[in-house]
């Protein structure tokens, strides 16, 4: 009896701490974030959260957008395209107007459309896309759209930032990706780029590998080396990449690896000392950029997160830019409506944390931003999750390097 | 040539891992008629277990104490889970174990978070064994290949020279008969399910540093091993062991076969010259399709001897 009794005391006073509150959260500004929380790439969405997280905290701090704090509200799409279109319903019932989205450019096209279908015959309840990281160049190409805009890089854009980074002497190229949309669209941007602007590097292996079937990775290993390839040119990540290059350290072979994806969570840990001086790859931000560039405050923002208990760094530059922007378009908008929203974000120029020019272009909303091209280093100030091996920077592409035509035309609301 | 011979031992030494985790679960399947399906989540936490167990005590205590704690651990799920739904039919205890694998996914990632553990090879075997061709074989290669050879020896042992053994054997051909003459055979079950984790948790152990260990790493090698399990025949060890080294075998060799059906056809004079999706799927060189090839075997081998390769009673 008495334990039924403490049940009922503990509702009572759940329901008091979480019921008590309604009047203020009426205020805030709801930011829908939708990614998976659940399954195999779980440990993603559960990372960006938490970037989110410590950004949306710091912004409220300093005051939020006219004067209104960000609430931000989550949702577990399984990286499944249905998923995310529940889950978009329930947002736009809950009438939040910005939805963030940030893995699978499978979900991410099914958001544009769905989205943009929403506004043209709900315009009294709209809602934005910001698009943090679903990365096909398609979107805002052939599949761009008015409500939908990409604070990340193109799979064309870091290609072009890849195969700029790749060093002088290096000749025989061998390209590995997973056999589905993204890995198939790095290797044609790769094959393209290439004949670009490194005519003299000689494509030795061109290879599609299914995508997180492999368990074993020796064989390709064999394959790699009986081609001479000088360097694996790969957008593989998690465990296609930690694998591959586990099996390539054991078999003695001596590759580079260029990667796109290999900075992303885990992988430093995964890979540790196998992928000294040899393993590169392409980020929006790593905690040596700052460094480099003699700008404290990055510095300092990134010190943050990882002394407030996170075993990761951060890395996502991006999503601070893209709720900058956000906040100065609310707030030039002096509204929260998402097409005076959008109208304010289209061509804004702005700076990000790193004292760098973004640019918002308005034909496609493709956000314009720099890459840096790092190797694991030992030689370096801040370490990556703690491995005693970090990013050294050796190239920057920088927005204007990464402006590349687009064949977007947009159809706009009256 | 020499890639064929490289290719051979990077055969063996997948196929002997994939054994080492088939083997419990042929164990269990052929005796309790259910596909286990944690059995991937067994060997994950056997890998997260050798992790830290490994950081206290060192590795090479760790491949002993953490086989024994997942053994245990199958035993607890076996005497207060298993043998409760059972008397509800085959179907109680699939469900019971496939939301066992949520259970245990969601525990491992509460405890030891998300990402991928620094879980690495002993420095003691973190060298080149003998250059082959020009490959370095890793002494950890040598290693896995030893543990499981072992365990090969115990078991076979076990099962052929001991009165457990005999027992086992018999409750695995002829279940009905054995419990009528008096044998306990839940006792037999809890036997033969904790064993089976503790095999399971061996091969996470010797598994977890091969590859990576992580959330996802059930998942991976769930699939794989039930056809293994699947393709080898029901109640038949042997069945399975030679299941599992032709799966290591082929997933190998298909990586390293560039051709495609096309390819094989045009000796016999058949090009096809339009572009449509039949054509598409005959250019498709096998290595993009290596992984599947297990699959489409199983299936092969469910059409035309569904008892499996050394099957002794119909699945």
């Amino acid at each position: 009896m008495s334990r039924l009794r403490l049940i009922c005391y503990s509702f009572a006073v759940i329901g008091w701490l979480f019921g008590g509150w309604p009047a203020v959260a009426e205020e805030t500004i709801k930011l829908a974030y939708t990614d998976p929380f659940s399954g195999p790439f779980a440990s993603g969405g559960d990372e960006f959260l938490k970037n989110f997280q410590y950004i949306i905290a710091r912004k409220n701090a300093a005051g939020g957008a006219l004067g209104r704090k960000y609430e931000l509200v989550s949702f577990d799409d399984k990286l499944q395209p249905a998923e995310a279109l529940i889950a978009l319903k329930s947002m736009t019932d809950q009438n939040i107007p910005f939805v963030m989205h940030c893995t699978g450019s499978n979900v991410g096209a099914a958001l544009i459309d769905a989205v943009s279908k929403h506004n043209a015959r709900n315009p009294d309840n709209r809602i934005l896309y910001l698009n943090c990281g679903a990365l096909a160049t398609e979107l805002t190409n052939e599949q761009c759209d008015f409500w939908h805009f990409r604070f990340a890089g193109s799979v064309d854009m870091r290609a072009a930032a890849r195969i700029k980074a790749l060093p002088p002497d290096l000749k025989k190229v061998y390209l590995l990706n997973q056999d589905y949309l993204f890995g198939q669209s790095i290797q044609r941007d790769s094959k393209k780029w290439l004949a670009k602007l490194r005519p003299d590097i000689e494509i030795v292996g061109d290879e599609l590998m299914p995508f997180g079937k492999v368990q074993d990775f020796a064989p390709y290993v064999s394959k790699i080396k009986a081609s001479g390839a000088q360097s694996v040119l790969t957008g593989n990540y998690n465990r296609d990449l930690n694998l591959l290059i586990k099996a390539a350290v054991d078999s003695g072979l001596d590759v580079r690896f260029d990667t796109f994806l290999s900075h992303l969570i885990g992988g430093p840990t995964a890979i540790g000392a196998a992928g000294e001086n040899r393993l590169t790859s392409i980020m929006e931000f790593n905690s040596n950029v700052p460094v480099d560039l003699k700008v404290p405050e990055a510095e300092k923002f990134a010190m943050d997160w990882r002394s407030s208990g996170h075993l990761t760094d951060f890395s996502a530059l991006n999503f601070v830019t893209m709720i900058d922007m956000l906040t100065d378009a609310i707030n030039k908008a002096g509204s929260t409506d998402p097409l005076k929203v959008a109208l304010a974000l289209e061509d804004m120029h702005e700076k990000d944390l790193l004292g760098q020019e973004t640019i918002m272009r308005k034909e496609d909303h493709q956000l314009l931003m720099p890459y840096y091209a790092g190797v694991f280093s030992k030689d370096v100030k801040y370490d990556a999750e703690h491995t005693g091996f970090g990013w050294k920077n050796y190239m920057t592409a920088s927005a204007a390097d990464l402006t590349l035509p687009t064949t977007c035309k947009m159809k706009r609301p009256e | 040539m020499e890639i064929v011979l490289v290719s051979l031992l990077n055969g063996l030494v997948y196929g002997m891992l994939l054994f080492m985790l088939a083997s419990g679960l042929t164990l269990i399947f052929s005796m309790m008629g259910v596909l286990n399906f944690a059995h991937a989540s067994i060997y994950m936490i056997g890998a997260y277990l050798a992790f830290t167990v490994s950081r206290l005590i060192g590795f090479f205590p760790a491949l002993i104490v953490a086989p024994i704690l997942c053994g245990l651990l199958g035993a607890a799920i076996e005497v207060w889970g298993l043998r409760r739904v059972h008397s509800n039919g085959h179907v109680a205890e699939l469900l019971f174990t496939f939301g066992l694998v949520f259970i245990i996914q969601r525990s491992v990632q509460m405890i030891w978070g998300m990402l991928p553990m620094a879980y690495r090879v002993p420095p003691s075997l973190d060298f080149s064994l003998f250059t082959f061709y020009g490959e370095h074989f890793p002494a950890y290669r040598g290693f896995m290949l030893l543990v499981s050879a072992g365990m090969l020896l115990a078991l076979w042992l076990l099962l052929k020279k001991t009165r457990v053994g005999m027992v086992i054997r018999a409750a695995l051909t002829h279940p009905q008969m054995a419990s009528a003459l008096g044998h306990n055979v839940p006792v037999v079950f809890t036997i033969v399910f904790a064993g089976g984790c503790m095999l399971a948790g061996l091969a996470g152990v010797i598994g977890g540093n091969y590859q990576t260990t992580e959330p996802g790493m059930a998942d991976a090698m769930g699939p794989i091993v039930f056809v293994v399990v699947v393709f080898g025949g029901l109640g038949s060890l042997l069945g399975c062991f030679i299941a599992s080294i032709l799966m290591g075998m082929i997933e190998t060799f298909a990586v390293v076969i560039n051709t495609s059906m096309l390819d094989l056809l045009k000796p016999l004079g058949i090009t096809l010259a339009d572009s449509n999706l039949f054509t598409e799927i005959m250019a498709m060189p096998v290595a993009r399709i290596g992984a599947l090839l297990p699959f489409v075997m199983m299936i092969v081998i469910l059409l035309f001897r569904p008892r499996g390769l050394l099957g002794t009673r119909d699945t």
